[in-house]
């Protein structure tokens, strides 16, 4: 069986799907987090996929993954200490108990 | 190559002087008497960058086999850009001062420098790699900002509002680029992929790599259907960092977005981004302008009314033209100006009282007439009433908006005229409640402090002078001239 781009991509889009579901609907911090997480590494996995099927001569979208990874770990790492701060505060980690500020 | 070519990124090679300066002495300083200089030593070396910004000779000069750009045009941003975060320092200096906050004030600096630092770099990136390095390098030390109030439960859900928001939509706005990467023909820079995607040839994906783009960079600009984290977490974050928020942050990535959409997307404006962006704006003015209308809290206010400016503020991005990115950077610049004198008056009467409902301002005028008269004039401008320098900046980019003469261009500023409207009542409720409602003053008379007295100054000279000194427009639209747009 040929293995053309699109079977890499499926996953890739089923990834980021699900990662934007899972950001709508869970109810806890981390979780959210981790949906995030799943949307970032499909944008990622984007671009090794093209790089390597449709410009295999270049390495540009491989080193702007590494970049990307990078700044993922930066942002979860700031998000896991402003809910370390939260759950000092509530002693939850529930989205649904940080809805002080409303309309 | 060498380490010649970092001579070249001068404004940020001050930028980051002055944060190692700070840091340094931060660092070095533990004693908590000892941190009293850190405050006065940050302003005055900020100022003198901000100075020697203005006065550096704006050459061409592209670093980095053309990643790092830096023409007249992101110089003269940068510059205005520089004076609103002077502003913000000013109008801080005694918040970073009070017993909470003091032990931690380096930090406040090195975040504000850092973030400053990334939206410099995002200014003038050519290439989607640096971009993305500025602009997530602009919001992530804004996360820890608006979280700065460690002691108040509100600064925390801001911030957790913040931080989530801004990774969803960097998230997004990766997804489009890698499928922007796609069509680009294996590179990144913006001038390659303008070459790259042709006009002729549309197809689904790249109209979904577009959505998502604005998407992306709509929520960090806070367009309309993008704004629902604007109101809370400006409400949450400490004042400093609110002002920071509604126009700093807000006036860099309006450029960037104006770069990106031109020089890299210019090729399939009309098929593709146009009716898009169309659609955005006339959400953003509307919707911005209606919720402002029944908020209580100053601050929330002040959200809502920097959501519909943000729609205007992208009117100059709808031409692509010199004259468009000309009126929008008067326009960011004229904006500063009004936006802060609004929050110097807001920070100072928080600070002396902790009071931000928009009913804590009835009768302000007999105890703190000065305060009155800059809010006043404030709004004034915020609304585009004729003397003042928010008229020009409107009508310069309504100017901007309808010179290629085209009947889509008319209605979008026809309904962006009504919006005016709409947005001189709720700015004159505020005027109202200052001047007009009767009852005693619920602020008792109180003397601000010496940097947002000295804010406050600024603001309004800069209010009253930008219309009338028509040499700030010319040096706008002189800077504009930059390869690539049409006139």
């Amino acid at each position: 069986m040929d293995l053309n781009m699109l079977w890499y991509l499926v996953p890739s889009v089923i990834m980021f799907v699900a990662g934007v579901y899972g950001f709508v609907t869970r109810k806890n911090m981390i979780a959210l987090l981790i949906s995030l997480e799943l949307m970032l590494n499909s944008a990622d996995l984007n671009f090794v996929i093209f790089n390597r099927f449709l410009y295999p001569g270049s390495m540009e979208g491989m080193v702007f993954t590494l970049f990307a990874i990078a700044i993922a770990a930066a942002e979860t790492a700031i998000a896991i200490a402003i809910i370390v701060n939260i759950y000092r505060k509530l002693h939850s980690t529930e989205i649904d108990e940080v809805d002080k500020m409303k309309y | 190559m060498g380490y010649s070519q970092f001579g070249a990124m001068i404004p940020e090679l001050i930028i980051l002087g002055i944060f190692l300066v700070v840091f340094v002495a931060d660092v070095f300083s533990r004693d908590g008497s000892a941190k009293k200089f850190l405050t006065p030593m940050t302003t005055v070396l900020f100022g003198l960058g901000t100075i020697a910004i203005w006065l550096l000779p704006s050459c061409e000069v592209s670093v980095f086999g053309g990643m790092y750009v830096n023409d007249t045009a992101s110089m003269a941003i940068k510059a205005i850009l520089n004076i609103g975060v002077f502003i913000v320092l000013l109008q801080s200096a005694h918040w970073v001062e009070s017993d909470e906050v003091a032990i931690r004030k380096g930090e406040f600096y090195e975040l504000l420098l850092v973030t400053l630092f990334g939206m410099y770099l995002m200014i003038s990136a050519r290439h989607f790699l640096l971009f993305v390095i500025g602009l997530e390098a602009a919001s992530l030390p804004l996360a820890a900002l608006v979280a700065f109030n460690k002691k108040h439960y509100e600064s925390d859900e801001a911030a957790i509002k913040y931080i989530l928001t801004a990774v969803f939509s960097s998230a997004i706005l990766l997804m489009g680029l890698s499928f922007v990467y796609a069509f680009s023909g294996g590179s990144l820079y913006y001038s390659d992929i303008y070459t790259n995607i042709a006009s002729g040839q549309m197809s689904g994906l790249l109209i979904v790599a577009m959505a998502f783009m604005i998407a992306g960079i709509g929520f960090k600009l806070s367009l309309v259907p993008f704004h629902l984290w604007t109101a809370d977490v400006y409400q949450g974050a400490p004042t400093a960092i609110t002002s920071y928020l509604s126009v700093i942050s807000k006036g860099a990535t309006a450029f960037a977005f104006f770069i990106i959409f031109v020089q890299a997307f210019g090729q399939i404006y009309p098929d593709c981004w146009e009716w898009m962006l169309y659609a955005v704006i006339i959400a953003t003015i509307t919707v911005g302008n209606l919720f402002a209308i029944r908020q209580k809290n100053l601050k929330r206010f002040m959200a809502f009314s920097s959501i519909s400016q943000a729609g205007y503020i992208m009117l100059g991005a709808m031409t692509s033209s010199t004259i468009g990115l000309g009126s929008m950077m008067y326009y960011i610049f004229v904006y500063i100006v009004s936006n802060l004198g609004a929050f110097a008056v807001i920070t100072s009467i928080e600070n002396k009282t902790g009071k931000v409902g928009m009913d804590d301002y009835d009768g302000l005028h007999k105890t703190n007439p000065w305060l009155s008269f800059a809010m006043t004039l404030a709004m004034f401008s915020l609304a585009g009433i004729p003397p003042f320098a928010g008229f020009f900046s409107k009508f310069l980019i309504f100017t901007s908006a309808t010179s290629t003469g085209s009947m889509p261009l008319y209605i979008l500023v026809l309904i962006a005229l009504i919006n005016t409207i709409i947005s001189l009542y709720y700015y004159l409720l505020v005027v109202k409640a200052i001047w007009i409602n009767p009852g005693e003053a619920k602020v008792e008379a109180f003397k601000s402090n010496t940097g947002e007295r000295a804010a406050l100054w600024i603001c309004v000279a800069g209010i009253v002078l930008f219309g009338l000194v028509p040499y700030i427009y010319e040096y706008c639209y002189n800077a504009a001239l930059i390869p690539g747009l049409g006139q």
